[in-house]
């Protein structure tokens, strides 16, 4: 006997207006999001009378990127902010790998601290992470400076970096590390050889975000800086008496060097998950 | 041998960061707490005091500031939650091929260095810039109008800086749910509607409140954007610690303020790690 079987009626189909109005939505956002870049770069080619940005389009000059370097403070501060931005970075991920891989692989007591102190770290408003820090620099009598602008800047990057390796390290097979185990290999050297290769993009990934944070952030380091200017601060500091064209351009370096590194690192990532 | 080293291994990789978090976070912030209760001035040194004076104090004198800085952090954190869920519901389930790219644009401010990005805010609000300049000239708009220096203009920027952060948590939780759940809901005659209702919105719960945590925290902590695009009737509670560090150097005072933010603020991460586990927050932050 053959049974047929009717198709499924399927009641409704997604509507086509919906996912358009949505469309729209969305990229009326990112051209929101993209505005204030765009002013940016636009306007590090406006002329800029008596070495200030003017409020209006006057006319294209190349003359702001001809003087990109020419105020000496905001070179150097730009200078500290790329010095701390790697420092911290690299610490974070060479402090925070070890926890990553403790957070991934074991179960241990104070698991669930360790996981609320990352989180803690998170989450604590920029705010309260410079002032306390501030309060024990004052209390220690450590004079404020790159060293603690430095501390600073690790102390909220560690628990980013954790965090990302982690997800990194919670993805890979742990068949891979016990066979090298099986076949003699001491723990440390199938660390070296088989997980840390593997784990890698994670830790380039974590360094990465961890420079972004640190070259951006404002909030903490005014507390912790002292006489010390870094490029942020520099910024905040000229608000009040008129700000230099110098500081859309060199901004708008940092933007495209931070754009051409990321396409390079999903460019490489994709090459290597295609091979 | 081997048995032991097995057990010991998570405390000495959990060591160096546990150190360093202690000694550069967690001290510190009992650290301000006694100086919160700390009396005398800056000439003559501080000692601890058992009064919690400086906290009645503090609050008394800046309930404005705390009510401001929750009402803007609130009004903020929801906008940006209303703006940023059909983006990242777009991207997540129509973003097809391009879904990388799609998010790669919503990240791009995160290239731009913050205070940039409120300087660039506040260029375009001022009085007489390209934006309001012209309206004004041509009458759209009486000459006396302004946007900068309201409440407006400081959650507008709030909102702007926290948009691509709300937008990763959702998308990441977005991206998670199994597409025959929605087929099986829409054969099952559920309307588009109702299948969002009892599907998607349940399913994404988890990330709404997480990015809502993440950013409501962020923006009460604020100072920038109530610095360069308010006044001073828009001073939020960061602006007031700041200044009483900078200006009037009352240590103990900014650091009671600050230990009474992170304390409200600490209550409501507790609540969300009892809810939702202090594992699944960290998953969407970064």
């Amino acid at each position: 006997m053959n049974v047929t079987v009717p198709p499924m009626p399927s009641a409704y189909k997604p509507s086509r207006l919906g996912e358009r109005l949505l469309a729209c939505f969305t990229w009326a956002m990112i051209i929101y999001t993209m505005l204030p870049i765009a002013v940016m770069v636009v306007f590090s080619f406006n002329y800029a009378p008596a070495g200030r940005i003017a409020l209006n389009w006057l006319h294209f000059t190349l003359a702001n990127y001809a003087d990109a370097f020419a105020i000496q403070d905001l070179t150097g501060a730009l200078i500290h902010s790329l010095e701390v931005a790697v420092g911290s970075a690299v610490i974070s991920a060479i402090i925070g790998t070890p926890l990553a891989l403790a957070l991934a692989r074991y179960k241990f007591w104070g698991k669930s601290a360790t996981d609320l102190v990352i989180f803690a770290d998170i989450a604590a408003p920029a705010v309260v992470v410079g002032a306390s820090l501030l309060s024990l620099f004052l209390a220690l009598n450590l004079p404020r400076g790159l060293l603690t602008i430095f501390i600073a800047h690790v102390a909220f990057n560690l628990a980013f970096a954790v965090v990302v390796i982690r997800a990194r390290v919670s993805g890979l097979d742990r068949a891979l590390d016990q066979a090298a185990a099986d076949l003699g290999a001491t723990p440390w050297v199938a660390f070296w050889t088989v997980t840390f290769p593997l784990i890698l993009p994670g830790i380039v990934g974590a360094c990465m975000l961890c420079f972004m944070l640190s070259i951006d952030d404002l909030i903490i380091t005014t507390f912790v800086a002292g006489q010390t200017l870094t490029f942020p601060l520099w910024v905040y500091g000229a608000v009040k008496v008129g700000m230099p064209p110098q500081v859309f351009v060199l901004s708008t370096f940092i933007f495209a060097g931070g754009v051409v590194l990321a396409l390079v690192n999903v460019a490489l990532s994709h090459r290597r998950t295609v091979a | 041998m081997r048995r032991l080293r097995g057990k010991l291994a998570p405390y000495l990789l959990s060591l160096p960061s546990w150190v360093y978090l202690l000694v550069f976070f967690l001290i510190p912030l009992c650290s301000m707490l006694g100086m919160a209760l700390a009396v005398g001035n800056p000439l003559t040194g501080y000692i601890l005091s058992d009064n919690f004076q400086e906290f009645v104090t503090a609050f008394n004198n800046y309930q404005d500031a705390f009510l401001r800085s929750f009402w803007y952090g609130t009004a903020s954190t929801v906008i940006t939650l209303a703006i940023s869920y059909p983006v990242a519901y777009w991207i997540a389930f129509y973003g097809g091929r391009h879904k990388s790219t799609y998010l790669f644009l919503v990240m791009l401010p995160f290239f731009v260095s913050f205070v940039i990005r409120v300087l660039a805010w506040e260029f375009i609000l001022s009085d007489q810039g390209f934006l309001l300049g012209p309206l004004k000239a041509i009458g759209l708009l009486p000459r006396s109008y302004h946007l900068l220096s309201t409440q407006w203009a400081v959650i507008g920027g709030l909102v702007y800086n926290s948009f691509a952060y709300y937008v990763l948590p959702l998308y990441v939780v977005l991206e998670k749910i199994d597409r025959r759940l929605v087929r099986a809901a829409n054969d099952l005659y559920a309307s588009p509607a109702t299948a969002f209702m009892k599907i998607i919105l349940p399913l994404s719960a988890p990330g709404v409140f997480a990015g809502f945590l993440l950013v409501f925290v962020t923006n009460v902590g604020d100072f920038v954007n109530a610095a360069l695009l308010g006044g001073p009737g828009t001073y939020m509670i960061g602006n007031i610690i700041q200044d009483s560090f900078f200006e009037s150097q009352d240590y103990p005072m900014a650091a009671a303020l600050s230990s009474m933010l992170m304390l409200m603020l600490m209550i409501a991460i507790l609540l969300y790690s009892k809810v939702f586990g202090a594992e699944a927050i960290q998953e969407y932050a970064a």
